[in-house]
């Protein structure tokens, strides 16, 4: 908070530096300007992020073949980790089975939406805007809801997540509420909230080290130059962490969902 | 992080009417287009991806346990031809040693049979020829007792009658005696065999 609030009275100091700002998080519109369908550039960077994951998986879903090439495996490798690494892992084989093409969908989807942060030319990621985390958590939320009342019926499924078992009756006076706030808003906003922050911060702290190293180099005089080697370091350090990051938070999406799920299907906590 | 963008969206709860905008709330367009993305991703995985790798990871093993199976069938096949093979050869062998046994035992037999017949022939030979010798030595001594009888007595008769001095004489007589005996000798021939039957 006070890094962002700061951070305009920087850039009304000196003239040259552009300080990383919550606004870069809305872009001025390009077209349909102030109606539901206004595209501005993250919309566009969303589009671009959607037609290459549209363009990998359905030529690799296309070309698939029975004995998979060097491209075939290293998507089979990544559809495998869902399957094996995160959904059944989690929910068990029998229980997970059903559960893959969401899990995977969620995965590549998060991934290919926050790697566009460290893509030159987007540089921004498609998550870092609430509008997609919540749509990702909206439909995570209606899975797991679906999944328990699915598998439990609706009576069942809220005694069990409502009133767990084994606690004195009394307790379920403290206990039922916060279960409740656990299930319908909690966890479905940490979700959300996780993937946005982490997104945002990633490109504040990249766009911060590179406009940065951008002012000191070509605006800062004499010895102040040095640091801009030191921020352009840096920058490079935050980008790697930010390529991990996007494919870490890919994974913690997509295993809190398939969590959730199995959370709110089990018999028992 | 989580703390830093509620921290943010509190703040932008109280300074609303400002024109920094709160991260936390979505705008209408922003929530439209993510949903169509989202839609069109969900059906795009859900209807297309998965399930068309998941045929091909279907198909790949039910080839590899298919594979296996046939693998593990043709070895039991192998196997299976290959006790059939021993099993045949065992006994084509046991049937040559019978065969050889057999054959030994018949050989054996042919042989002792033929020793046996040639011994009878060899017998029988032996014996004809002892009787054929027998006979002609029976017909040798009734003849030549009938002749030497009658020669004794004929001899004995001409020395009687005859002077012995003259060795021409003598000569003479023995001469005579001995054309009479050729003379004899070819019709004595038959009366051998006529006194010979008799004595028989």
């Amino acid at each position: 908070m006070t890094f962002l609030a700061t951070t305009p009275i920087l850039a009304a100091e000196s003239d040259g530096f552009h300080a990383p700002s919550i606004d870069d998080f809305f872009p001025p519109a390009i077209w349909f300007d102030g109606t539901w369908f206004e595209i501005n550039r993250i919309t566009l960077v969303r589009f671009v992020a959607l037609i290459a994951l549209l363009l990998v998986f359905g030529i690799a879903a296309k070309r698939a073949t029975l004995v998979p090439g060097r491209f075939q495996a290293a998507i089979e490798w990544i559809l495998d980790f869902c399957r094996y690494s995160i959904t059944y892992d989690t929910l068990g084989e029998k229980d997970g089975k059903k559960y893959v093409p969401l899990i995977t969908a969620i995965f590549c989807s998060v991934f290919f939406f926050n790697i566009t942060g460290v893509i030159p030319f987007l540089n921004i990621a498609g998550t870092s805007v609430i509008g997609l985390p919540l749509i990702f958590a909206l439909w995570a939320y209606v899975m797991y809801f679906g999944a328990g009342i699915k598998k439990l019926g609706l009576g069942k499924f809220l005694k069990v997540n409502l009133l767990p078992a084994g606690v004195p009756k009394g307790l379920y006076l403290l206990l039922t509420p916060i279960e409740f706030l656990q299930l319908v808003i909690i966890r479905p906003a940490t979700l959300m909230i996780r993937l946005l922050a982490n997104m945002m911060a990633g490109h504040l702290l990249l766009a911060l080290c590179f406009a940065g190293t951008q002012y000191l180099l070509f605006s800062a005089e004499g010895g102040l130059k040095v640091f801009g080697v030191v921020t352009f370091a840096g920058g490079f350090a935050f980008f790697l962490l930010e390529i991990f990051v996007a494919a870490l938070q890919a994974y913690v999406f997509a295993i809190l969902t398939a969590l959730y799920i199995q959370m709110s299907s089990a018999e028992e906590h | 992080m989580t703390g830093l963008t509620l921290a943010t969206a509190l703040g932008g709860a109280v300074t609303a009417e400002e024109s920094e905008p709160n991260p936390l709330l979505p705008e209408s367009y922003d929530i439209v287009w993510s949903l169509v993305i989202v839609v069109i991703l969900g059906f795009f995985f859900i209807k297309y991806v998965m399930p068309k790798f998941q045929a091909i990871l279907d198909e790949r093993a039910e080839k590899i346990e298919g594979g296996l199976a046939k693998a593990e069938k043709s070895q039991e096949e192998a196997k299976a031809a290959l006790e059939e093979y021993s099993r045949q050869l065992q006994e084509a062998r046991t049937e040559a040693a019978h065969i050889r046994e057999e054959a030994r035992a018949e050989g054996g037999a042919i042989v002792e049979d033929l020793r046996r017949k040639a011994s009878a022939d060899a017998d029988r030979i032996v014996e004809s020829a002892q009787r054929q010798i027998e006979a002609e030595r029976q017909a040798a001594s009734v003849s030549l007792r009938q002749d030497v009888g009658a020669l004794a007595t004929e001899l004995a008769s001409k020395i009687v009658g005859e002077s012995l001095e003259d060795s021409a004489r003598q000569s003479r007589v023995v001469d005579r005696f001995l054309d009479e005996l050729e003379a004899q000798g070819t019709t004595g021939a038959a009366l051998t065999s006529g006194t010979a039957g008799k004595d028989a």
